[in-house]
C-alpha cells in the first residue's frame, strides 16, 4: 500500500496499523517514524495499536561501548529467527548534542540478523519530540502490535535515560566484557541493579573467568542486585563473534520469562512500566505547558515583587486550574 | 647529463657531505647504502593490472621494453578477497581494478614470455597472499626456474587490512599465522624473496597523518617480528627480507623526515628490543608510491606536478623503489600514455636533476634533522601506547588496537579533520578550493574495462574446472584443511600442491574459512 | 514529499568487494554534522541487505559508495532492487564515475552522483535535494 504522509489523519494511521499487523514492513517502518515525530501523529499511532499490544516479550540488552551488545543482539535474534520466531530489534544510538545528527552504526554488526529476516530499526537518542523515554515505549508498542516477538531494545549503557529505557523491558540483559574495569563501569552506570541476566562476552579472551568471578562477588555482596520475583541473576558466558553460548543465552532469556509468568511478576512489571510511561507523558505535557506559560505575555510571567518560587506557584495555579 | 659525479657546470661532487653517522652507518638515518644512488638507482616499479591475465601480460612486456626494471601486479577485487570470478559477490568486479586470477593457469598467462629468473616481481595481495605465492612458484617451476631463483615481494601485510584497507578474509590471529607460514617458507627456500611488505601506504590513503602512517606501519612490522620469533625463527633469519612500503604525500619535508625517522627507529628497535645482530636486519628498505589520494579529478594535468614533487621526496628520503601515480588516476584506471608520463617523471629525477650524485643531500639541514627527530618522537608515543595495551607485546597491542577499533578511529578522525580544513579553506588544494579556473575542461582519454573481460574470464574458469581432475582437487583441499587445523604445520606445501591441481583461489579460501572463520569488522565511523 | 519535521534519514553503504571506506566515513560525518541521521551499513553489503535497511529504517535517501569501476553494473542494480521492493527512495552514488557514464546512470534512475573531492556543501545539498527537503535539515 502507499504509505500516507505524516499528519494525514487517524484513518490513514489506522490503515497503516492494519497493514503493519498483516506483515507490511514498510507500514511498520512508517508507523515508527510517526512515533519518533511525537505529537498528534504519535498519539494516533498509540491509539491504533493499543488493542494489539502485550503479546511480545520485551528484552533489553545493554552494556558498555565495545562490550559486544550488537554482536550478541545479532547472534541471538538470528538464532531465534532461524528457530521460527519473529524477532525485531530497536537499536538506540546517541545523537550528536551539537547538531542533532547521528551516525547509527549498529546494523554493521547485524547483517546476519538482517539476512535471517529480523526487523531492525535504528533510533537516535534525539531527533524525536519528547525524548527517548517517550519514543522507545511507543516504538516497542508498534513492533509488538505488528506481531514481532521478542522485541529486543539495544542501548549503550551510559546515561540514566538509556539505562531507564532498557530497564523498562520484561527481561534486562547486561553485557560485560573481560576486564575488571568493565564490571566497575557497569556498576557505576547503575547497570548491575537493573540486570535480570548477565552475559560475560568475549569468553575466549584472557580475563573472562575473572570477570565472571567479579560479577559473582558483586552479586554475593549486594542483595539489592537481585530483582524481585526472579531470584539471583544468572551469568552466561558467550563468544558472540563465534556464536558460542548464544543458545544458552536464548534459553536463559526464555527461562526468565517463564519465571516472570509463574510468579505473577510479569503483570507487575508491565504495570510499573505503564505508570512510568504515563509519568513521562505527563512530564512532557507539563514541560510544554510551562514553556508556553513563560512565553505568554498574558500570564505576566515576570513580576519584580515576586520571588521565583512565588511566581512559579502562581503560574502553576493558573495552568492546573 | 647522466654523470652524477659533477654538476651541470662541471663542479666535482663527493659521494657524501657532512659528519657521521654517514649513510650506510647505524642507525641509517641518512640511508642504507654508503653511496646511495651513485652505484645503483632505485627500482622504477610501475603497478599494472587490469582485465584478463593476457591483457596485463601485454602491459608488463610494454613496461619492460620502456625501461621499467621490476613488475608490480594489481589483482582485481574478487582475487584480493579470495573469491572466484563466478562467485555472486564478484559480479561487475572481474578484471575491473586489476587482473583476475582464479587458477594457476591465469598466473601462467600473466607471466607468459617473461623470464621469471631475471625480473623482480611485486604482488599486491594480502588475504590470499600465500595462495598467490604458491601459484607463482608453480608457474616458475613449469617454466624451468627454481623457486630459489625467484626475486620479488609479496605484500602479505594483513594487519593494515584490519586497520585501513579492509581487504581481510579470516580473523586476525589465523591471518597472522598465514603470514608467519610464508615467512618461514621463504626463509628456508626462497632467499631472494621478500615475504612481507609492511605497508603504510594504505593507512595513509585511508586518511591517516604522516606520523600515524609511520607509527602504525612500524608497529605492524614489530608485530610480525614478534610473531615469527614466536613461531621459532631467529630474528636474523628473516628480518633482512622484511621490506616496507610507504606513501609519499605532498608535504615535502614532513615526508622526508618520515622516511629518515623510519630507518632510525627500525634499526634501534631491531637491535635493542629484538636482539638482531646482522646489520641487514637493521636496515629498513622501502618501496614508495606517490599519494593517490592527493590526486584531484579537477584539472588532472596538475597531478603531474604533484607526483613529481612527491617522487622527489621519496628519492631524497632514500627509497629503494618507486611507483609514480598516473595523473588520470582520480578519474579511472591509468591509461597507457599517463602511465608512461609517470615513469618518465622518475627518469627525469634520476637522470636530469643531479639529486642522485650525493647520498642524503639534505642531511645536516637544521630543519630536516629537526623534522626527523620530531616525527620519531611522535611515533614513539604511539609505540608506548601499543606496548601498554599489549601488556609489553607490540603484537598483542596491535591485536587489541584492531579489536577495539582504536586504529580505525584514529584514522577516521584524521581524515575528517583534513576534509574540514579543506572545506573551511584553511588548507588550499589547487583546482579544488582555489584556482579553479579551467575546471571542467574535457578530460583525457580514459581506460575502460568492459563487460567482455568478465565474460571471457568466466569462460576460462569454466574450462579449467571442466578439464581438471576433480578427485585431485578434493584431495588437495582435504590436505589444506588438515594442515590448517594443525597449528604446527606450515600451509605452504599443501597450498602449492592444491594450486598445482588447478584448485581455485576461492575453493582454497572457503576451505580455510571452514577452519579459521570469516572476519567481520567492528565498524568505527 | 513534505517536510516531516524529522531529521533526514540516510542509509549509507558500500556495494561491492573493495574496502575503501574513507569516503563513506567522511560523508557519514558530514551528514551527521548537518543534522541528519545516518544509518551506516558499512562494507560489502548485498542489495538485499540494503533494500531491507531502506525499508525498515524508513530512509529518505540511500547513498552507495563504490570505488571499483563497477558503477555501471551495480548502480542500476540497486535502483532496480529498490523499485522491485516498491521503495521509491532516491539513490545517490559516490565514487570515481567518469563524466561519460553520467547519462547512463541517470537513465537508470540514479538520482545524483558525487565525485571525489566533493565539498561538504555539495554533499549536503545533494542529499537534501534528493530527499526533496531543500532548505531544511
Amino acid at each position: 500500500m502507499e504509505a500516507p504522509e505524516p499528519g494525514a489523519g487517524s484513518s490513514a494511521v489506522a490503515e497503516l496499523a492494519g497493514a503493519s499487523r498483516s506483515g507490511d514492513r514498510r507500514a511498520t517502518a512508517r508507523l515508527l517514524s510517526l512515533v519518533e515525530r511525537g505529537g498528534d501523529p504519535a498519539d494516533e499511532v498509540a491509539s491504533a495499536t493499543q488493542a494489539h499490544v502485550g503479546e511480545a516479550h520485551v528484552v533489553g540488552i545493554t552494556g558498555a561501548p565495545g562490550s559486544g551488545k550488537s554482536t550478541i543482539t545479532n547472534s541471538l535474534t538470528t538464532l531465534l529467527a532461524e528457530a521460527g520466531r519473529r524477532p525485531a530489534v530497536l537499536a538506540v544510538d546517541p545523537s550528536s548534542p551539537l547538531t542533532g545528527g547521528a551516525i547509527l552504526g549498529d546494523r554493521v554488526r547485524m547483517s546476519g540478523a538482517s539476512e535471517a529476516g529480523v526487523f531492525i530499526r535504528s533510533m537516535a537518542t534525539r531527533g524525536h519530540a519528547g525524548g527517548l523515554a517517550l519514543a522507545v515505549p511507543g516504538a516497542v508498542r508498534v513492533l509488538d502490535a505488528a506481531g514481532f516477538d521478542p522485541v529486543v531494545v539495544e542501548t549503550v549503557g551510559v546515561g540514566q535515560v538509556e539505562v531507564d529505557v532498557t530497564a523498562a523491558a520484561d527481561t534486562t540483559v547486561v553485557v560485560v566484557a573481560p576486564g575488571w574495569g568493565d564490571a566497575v563501569q557497569a556498576n557505576k552506570a547503575g547497570l548491575l541493579e537493573v540486570a535480570d541476566l548477565f552475559v560475560v562476552n568475549k569468553a575466549d579472551r584472557p580475563g573472562a573467568t575473572d570477570a565472571r568471578r567479579n560479577l559473582d562477588l558483586m552479586l554475593d555482596l549486594s542483595t539489592a542486585i537481585t530483582r524481585p520475583g526472579t531470584g539471583r541473576p544468572s551469568i552466561t558466558m558467550t563468544t558472540a563473534t563465534e556464536g558460542d553460548g548464544i543458545g544458552e543465552l536464548a534459553a536463559a532469556v526464555a527461562g526468565h520469562l517463564d519465571l516472570l509468568c509463574e510468579g505473577g511478576e510479569l503483570g507487575q512489571r508491565r504495570e510499573k512500566r505503564r505508570i512510568a510511561e504515563v509519568r513521562a507523558h505527563l512530564e512532557h505535557l507539563l514541560a510544554g505547558a510551562a514553556d508556553e506559560a513563560l512565553t505568554t505575555e498574558g500570564l505576566q510571567p515576570v513580576q519584580a515583587s515576586e520571588s521565583p518560587m512565588m511566581a512559579a506557584r502562581r503560574l502553576a495555579r493558573k495552568l492546573l486550574g | 647529463m647522466d654523470d652524477p659525479r659533477s654538476t651541470l657546470s662541471g663542479i666535482p661532487l663527493s659521494p657524501v657531505y657532512g659528519e657521521g653517522p654517514l649513510p650506510g652507518e647505524y642507525p641509517y638515518t641518512r640511508g642504507v647504502h654508503s653511496d646511495m644512488y651513485r652505484s645503483r638507482l632505485w627500482t622504477m616499479r610501475m603497478f599494472a593490472g587490469f582485465g584478463t591475465a593476457t591483457d596485463t601480460n601485454g602491459r608488463f612486456r610494454e613496461l619492460l621494453r620502456s625501461g621499467s626494471t621490476g613488475l608490480s601486479t594489481a589483482f582485481d577485487m574478487p582475487t584480493l578477497m579470495g573469491r572466484d570470478s563466478d562467485h555472486p559477490w564478484s559480479l561487475g568486479e572481474v578484471g575491473r581494478a586489476g587482473v583476475a586470477v582464479d587458477t594457476v593457469e591465469d598466473m601462467a598467462d600473466l607471466f607468459a614470455d617473461i623470464d621469471l629468473g631475471g625480473v623482480s616481481t611485486s604482488m599486491t595481495i594480502n588475504g590470499p597472499a600465500a595462495i598467490v605465492l604458491a601459484m607463482y612458484v608453480v608457474v616458475a617451476e613449469q617454466g624451468g626456474v627454481e623457486r630459489g631463483q625467484l626475486a620479488g615481494t609479496l605484500q602479505n601485510d594483513i594487519l593494515k587490512e584490519y586497520q585501513a584497507q579492509k581487504e581481510y578474509i579470516f580473523p586476525p590471529r589465523p591471518s597472522v599465522r598465514l603470514v608467519t607460514d610464508v615467512i618461514r617458507f621463504t626463509a628456508a627456500e626462497m632467499p631472494r624473496w621478500n615475504p612481507v611488505s609492511v605497508s603504510g601506504y594504505h593507512i595513509r590513503e585511508a586518511g591517516s597523518t604522516a606520523v600515524q602512517e609511520l607509527a602504525f606501519t612500524l608497529a605492524n612490522g614489530f608485530a610480525y617480528v614478534e610473531a615469527a620469533v614466536a613461531a621459532g625463527l631467529d630474528v636474523d633469519a628473516f628480518a633482512p627480507r622484511l621490506s616496507f612500503f610507504f606513501n609519499s604525500h605532498v608535504d615535502f619535508f614532513e615526508e622526508i623526515g618520515k622516511f629518515r625517522a623510519a630507518r632510525r627507529i627500525w634499526a634501534r628497535w631491531l637491535r635493542d628490543r629484538y636482539g638482531a645482530v646482522d646489520e641487514r636486519s637493521l636496515k629498513l628498505r622501502f618501496h614508495t608510491q606517490t599519494a593517490g589520494v592527493s590526486l584531484t579529478a579537477q584539472q588532472p594535468e596538475t597531478n603531474i606536478a604533484r607526483v613529481a614533487i612527491q617522487a622527489l621526496a621519496g628519492v631524497l628520503g632514500g627509497t629503494q623503489s618507486l611507483h609514480t601515480d598516473s595523473h588520470d588516476e582520480a578519474l579511472a584506471l591509468p591509461s597507457e600514455a599517463a602511465a608512461r608520463t609517470a615513469l618518465r617523471t622518475q627518469q627525469v629525477i634520476a637522470h636530469e636533476t643531479g639529486v642522485t650524485g650525493v647520498a642524503d643531500p639534505l642531511g645536516g639541514s637544521a630543519y630536516v634533522e629537526w623534522m626527523t627527530d620530531e616525527v620519531e618522537r611522535r611515533a614513539e608515543e604511539v609505540f608506548a601506547h601499543l606496548d601498554e595495551i599489549g601488556g609489553g607485546s607490540i603484537l598483542e597491542g596491535v591485536h587489541e588496537g584492531i579489536q577495539s577499533g582504536w586504529f580505525m578511529g584514529e584514522i577516521a578522525e584524521s581524515a575528517y579533520r583534513f576534509e574540514r580544513e579543506v572545506n573551511a579553506g584553511e588548507r588550499i588544494v589547487v583546482g579544488v578550493n582555489a584556482y579553479t579556473e579551467g575546471n571542467g575542461s574535457p578530460g583525457a582519454e580514459l581506460l575502460r574495462v568492459g563487460q567482455e573481460t568478465e565474460d571471457d574470464q568466466l569462460a576460462r574458469l569454466a574450462t579449467v574446472r571442466s578439464r581438471r581432475d576433480s578427485a585431485a582437487v578434493t584431495a588437495s583441499l582435504r590436505r589444506v584443511v588438515a594442515d590448517a587445523t594443525d597449528p604446527e604445520a606450515n600451509l605452504m606445501p599443501s597450498l602449492i600442491a592444491a594450486v598445482r591441481a588447478r584448485t581455485t583461489v576461492g575453493e582454497i579460501v572457503e576451505a580455510l574459512e571452514g577452519v579459521f572463520g570469516t572476519y567481520v569488522e567492528t565498524a568505527v565511523v | 514529499m513534505v517536510d516531516t519535521g524529522l531529521p533526514i534519514r540516510v542509509v549509507l553503504a558500500k556495494l561491492g568487494l573493495d574496502g575503501h571506506d574513507r569516503g563513506l566515513k567522511v560523508v557519514a560525518r558530514m551528514l551527521r554534522d548537518a543534522g541528519m541521521e545516518v544509518v551506516y551499513l558499512g562494507l560489502r553489503q548485498t542489495t538485499d541487505n540494503i533494500v531491507a535497511a531502506v525499508e525498515q529504517e524508513d530512509a529518505d535517501v540511500v547513498g552507495i559508495s563504490m570505488h571499483n569501476a563497477g558503477h555501471l553494473t551495480l548502480g542500476p542494480l540497486i535502483v532496480k532492487a529498490l523499485g522491485e521492493a516498491g521503495l521509491a527512495v532516491p539513490v545517490v552514488i559516490g565514487g570515481i564515475v567518469p563524466d561519460a557514464d553520467l547519462p547512463e546512470l541517470e537513465a537508470a534512475g540514479v538520482a545524483a552522483v558525487l565525485g571525489p573531492g566533493a565539498s561538504v556543501e555539495e554533499v549536503v545539498t545533494t542529499v537534501r535535494s534528493a530527499a526533496g527537503r531543500d532548505g531544511s535539515t
